[in-house]
């Protein structure tokens, strides 16, 4: 009974968006402010049935109800419980019906924390975001239900979650990775009501920025769990591979840094609007379509659903509708007049358009890699694969250029910067970040050009932030007090940038000294990877929840010191009867110490992959950073603060000045 | 006296034991074992969904590694052992694109792209410049709404 | 000028419309082979039957033949036993089969139980040969003409559908050049 419970309130659900996605913009466009009124009840309305379904479904799999033809194939009564919870999003169906439940929250915070809009703008968000809740909601009914039954005949047990998404992982990673999806969509909002309304102005990038922001952070977060993710359960000790799935997940993350730089300098000079526009459609374009890619079964990845030619063309036909609207709604709407402002050629401005050239082009690059096989197919010329040896050489140099110029354009002044004066301030940081980054190579190792490259990019970024920090909180009152006085904006930006050199440390340092051994051992042998010693103990079996294993055992020593004991396994599932390889992982601030076991050779002797990784934690506590940071600057006090400004639509002018912002704020 | 010697018959045989195993694949230098590992990991898989050789356990994934490896032993050239697989397998299994004519357009992507947007911001920085200092001039009714305005929001 | 500056990605977008949507479908797993134009490669092996024979390259000259990888390990492999014991007596076709990282014993027991649809069986023990071929996975057979070129190359089963689709057109085409 419950099951038809949850397809209807998707189908209420459908029925409340296709009004939101009208009514109010009717509304809006015709002056009515009853229509308009409508929209918060008709958002919260939306959230309240679509959470409805979404709770039935995982009753469905709480209670092992296999009638259920979604939770036949994802589930099994041996499953611990937390994992029939997260199988919920383990396939195609369940984890669409999460990205709604996003999307339909997003929609309701959206309605909740826009009081001081216009009540125009607000009502056009929200249709906006109707409209897309309401696509997608079809989609779900008409192909993709996740209430389908297989009555009369129940199956007495589930097919299983798949092994590989057993896992702590798993049950973060999708809805980490669908909040930042999903989140863009705000900002597309913005960018579409704008456009409808004509009222495209630094107010408007104003409230656009934090959406922006907080969508930018929780994908930052949820791209690293993947990575993270990927690189333990896997087996191969890898953390990015270029697949087309994860570069469907990078795509709408560069656009969408590029996006929230560019709202900065709208929204501080209310310049590049036409551009900052264009970018919120495209990351969430980028968005919709990484969604396709996924689910459609155009490209082949180990990450990909279950593909199927007919959901493919509908969700084509979805993506086509919204992309294609919006873009023309843009050409024919977005101001082509130039905004009188005048900015020197070392101007904040500038570097930050500089910012938004080399973040575009590494879009285009990773866009154009992942479809390019595609292209070629479908224009008779063969099959091609690119893979990591051409991303890395071609993304490479544009993540260098642009650390270069981050730590320049953080001295930057708005409006002009003199020349002569960035040069001279720029000596200093410059000398100490060779010296260190000198000596980080050779702490290392050998000097390998790139490494070097790659090094000074993160020492370069941390060197230039900690230098402009100094100089902004000197002041007469002394040191805290000048640090006080500094935003959670500006240190949001701070943390974000630091976060980011971190990530390229990792990146660097685990590319080029991680060391990785493939060797034959018996039990008692003693194989050497650096400076660390391994000694297999030997096989053993045990008995997990849901499987067997055959476990090894392995003491790792340094400088004759044990520094740990790993068990890695090979895993059988009752169900089902894949293998799993479990490697096991002693990890650290500096350095992981990475073992798998991979093929038995012989009667006694197994192959075993046993890798060093220096600083590969960076890669992903580098990422939270920036997302911490970005939380930070969201929390801000210019967008806690109630503003006198008569809300009417007589005020094309922004608000004078705000209190609270403080003088000589550049963030 | 018989613990003495058997401890030093012990640390004789411990220090025989502690000589490093072998690799599966097996090389002379340690130059050689990095060569063997960025070849697997530059040539694809044929049968898997995304995978280096290196990275996969497909059948066909070893017996391409060990043909790698009997090559390098052989002394051929990264070039050689990769053109031996492709001639096999197909364009496929190389993760890097050899620069030909229909691949012109991937490669040359990222510098068009990078250098199309220096264009374009030196294209804007001119513009920028001369629009030099020219503020926007109000007429006198244009000037008294701005005040009035002004006034207003106070 | 510029408004039609702002139509551009609105193209852009169209033709990366075209191009997704003509993916929609598409096998993304099959590759062509890359011996179609050039001849079987060099090997040495035994025959399946008679471990005294040994066969090579010559074996395919002559006239157009199929080869057919399969092995006893294979599922699929048992799946079109059938459709080339048919394609063998029924159609006169002559079919070679390569016998891919079998051992000798279990494959000789599975042609007796099932039936020999084979003019001569290679055994490849090791799969060196199915290497050469770029063999990925079994089954795969391959129309090879009579000067010993391969000519085409299918990946999985072989049935009726096959045959008449993409393995006749070829070997007509094969037969008209001889």
């Amino acid at each position: 009974m419950y099951p038809e419970l949850g397809q209807l309130a998707l189908i209420i659900a459908l029925l409340l968006g296709a009004l939101l996605a009208v009514v109010p913009l009717v509304g809006s466009v015709t002056g009515r402010e009853n229509l308009q009124a409508f929209a918060r009840p008709l958002a919260s309305g939306m959230f309240v049935f679509v959470g409805l379904s979404f709770a039935v479904l995982a009753h469905a799999f709480m209670t092992d109800d296999f009638s259920v033809a979604y939770v036949a194939n994802n589930s099994n009564s041996l499953l611990p419980w937390y994992y029939k919870f997260s199988a919920v999003w383990g396939g195609h169906e369940g984890s669409l019906l999460l990205w709604i439940l996003l999307l339909a929250g997003w929609t309701l915070a959206v309605a909740i924390f826009s009081r001081r809009l216009p009540a125009v703008m607000v009502s056009q968000v929200l249709s906006v975001m109707g409209m897309v809740t309401f696509c997608f909601l079809l989609f779900i009914i008409m192909t993709s239900n996740p209430f389908d039954r297989l009555l009369p005949n129940v199956p007495a047990d589930g097919a299983d979650l798949n092994p590989l998404l057993q896992d702590i992982g798993l049950i973060m990673h999708p809805p980490m990775l669908y909040m930042g999806y999903v989140g863009f969509s705000v900002a597309f909002a913005f960018a579409i009501a704008a456009l409808i309304n004509g009222r495209l102005d630094a107010a408007w990038a104003r409230w656009s920025r934090p959406w922006t922001t907080i969508a930018w952070a929780f994908l930052s977060v949820g791209i690293a769990l993947g990575s993270w993710w990927a690189y333990y359960e896997l087996g191969w000790g890898g953390w990015w591979f270029w697949d087309p799935v994860e570069n469907a997940s990078l795509l709408p993350w560069l656009s969408g840094t590029a996006l929230m730089h560019s709202l900065a300098v709208t929204e501080k000079r209310g310049v590049f609007k036409s551009w900052t526009v264009l970018l919120a459609i495209v990351t969430f374009s980028l968005s919709l379509m990484g969604t396709f890619l996924v689910r459609s079964g155009v490209l082949t990845s180990v990450h990909a659903f279950a593909s199927d030619p007919e959901r493919g063309i509908f969700l084509l036909g979805l993506l086509a509708f919204t992309i294609l609207a919006s873009l023309t709604l843009y050409a024919f709407r977005a101001p082509v007049v130039h905004a009188r402002a005048h900015y020197g050629s070392l101007s904040r401005e500038i570097f930050l358009l500089l910012n938004n050239v080399l973040l575009v082009s590494a879009t285009l690059l990773v866009s154009i890699g992942t479809l390019y096989p595609l292209i070629l197919d479908y224009l008779d010329m063969g099959k091609l694969s690119i893979g990591e040896p051409f991303f890395n050489m071609t993304f490479s140099p544009l993540v260098v250029a642009a650390a270069l110029l981050l730590g320049v354009g953080i001295f930057s002044r708005w409006k002009k910067t003199d020349a002569g004066w960035l040069g001279r301030k720029l000596l200093w940081p410059l000398a100490v970040s060779v010296l260190v980054s000198t000596a980080v190579i050779l702490g290392y190792g050998d000097f390998k050009p790139w490494a070097f490259a790659g090094i000074f990019s993160a020492v370069w970024i941390a060197v230039a932030t900690g230098w402009d920090l100094w100089d902004k909180s000197s002041s007469r009152k002394g040191r805290i007090h000048g640090l006080r006085r500094q935003s959670r904006s500006y240190y949001g930006m701070v943390l974000g940038h630091l976060g980011l050199a971190m990530t390229i440390a990792g990146a660097t340092v685990v590319s080029n000294y991680g060391i990785e051994r493939d060797v034959r051992m018996e039990p008692g042998d003693v194989a050497m990877v650096g400076d660390y010693q391994f000694v297999f103990g030997g096989i053993g079996e045990r008995q997990g929840k849901n499987f067997t294993a055959q476990y090894g055992s392995f003491d790792v020593l340094l400088d004759g010191k044990r520094v740990a004991r790993l068990h890695p396994e090979k895993r059988q599932y009752a169900v089902g009867m894949s293998v799993m390889t479990e490697a096991d992982i002693d990890g650290g601030l500096f350095r992981d110490i990475f073992i798998a076991i991979g093929e038995r050779l012989s009667d006694n002797a197994w192959a075993i992959r046993l890798q060093y990784k220096p600083l590969v934690r960076w890669l992903w506590l580098g990422a939270l950073l920036m997302a911490a940071g970005g939380g930070l600057a969201v929390s801000d006090r210019r967008y806690r603060l109630k503003v006198r400004v008569k809300n009417s639509e007589a005020a094309p002018v922004p608000p004078a000045k705000e209190p609270g912002t403080p003088a000589g704020v550049v963030s | 006296m018989f613990r003495l010697f058997s401890l030093l018959v012990f640390f004789a045989i411990a220090g025989f034991v502690s000589a490093d195993v072998a690799n599966v694949y097996d090389f002379d230098t340690v130059q050689q074992e990095q060569r063997f590992q960025k070849l697997a990991e530059e040539l694809r898989c044929p049968k898997c969904q995304n995978q280096n050789i290196s990275d996969s356990d497909a059948p066909i994934a070893k017996d391409m590694r060990d043909e790698v490896y009997r090559m390098m032993l052989d002394g051929a050239s990264n070039e050689d052992i990769v053109n031996a697989l492709v001639a096999r397998f197909g364009e496929f299994v190389r993760y890097k694109p050899e620069l030909e004519k229909r691949t012109l357009l991937l490669w040359a992507t990222p510098i068009i792209a990078v250098f199309g947007g220096l264009l374009i911001v030196a294209g804007v920085v001119i513009r920028s410049r001369r629009s030099d200092g020219r503020a926007p001039t109000l007429t006198a009714d244009q000037k008294a709404r701005a005040e009035k305005l002004l006034a207003e929001s106070e | 000028m510029r408004r039609i500056l702002l139509f551009l990605p609105l193209l852009a977008a169209l033709v990366l419309g075209i191009i997704l949507f003509a993916g929609i479908g598409k096998d993304t797993q099959t590759l062509e082979s890359a011996l179609v134009g050039k001849p079987v490669p060099a090997f040495v092996l035994t025959d399946l039957h008679n471990p005294d024979i040994k066969l090579n390259q010559e074996l395919f000259q002559g006239k157009v033949r199929l080869l057919n990888v399969w092995a006893t390990w294979c599922p699929s492999c048992r799946d079109e036993h059938a459709d080339l014991m048919w394609l063998a007596h029924e159609k006169g076709v002559t079919i070679i089969g390569l016998d891919y990282k079998d051992d000798r014993t279990d494959a000789l027991t599975w042609l007796d139980r099932l039936g020999n649809p084979y003019h001569t069986v290679i055994h490849d023990p090791k799969g060196t040969l199915g290497f050469d071929l770029g063999v990925y996975g079994a089954p795969e057979t391959f129309v090879i003409d009579a000067k010993g070129i391969v000519r085409y190359r299918h990946v999985g089963v072989v049935n009726e559908r096959v045959w008449e689709n993409d393995l006749l057109p070829v070997i007509n085409s094969a037969r008209e050049d001889s």
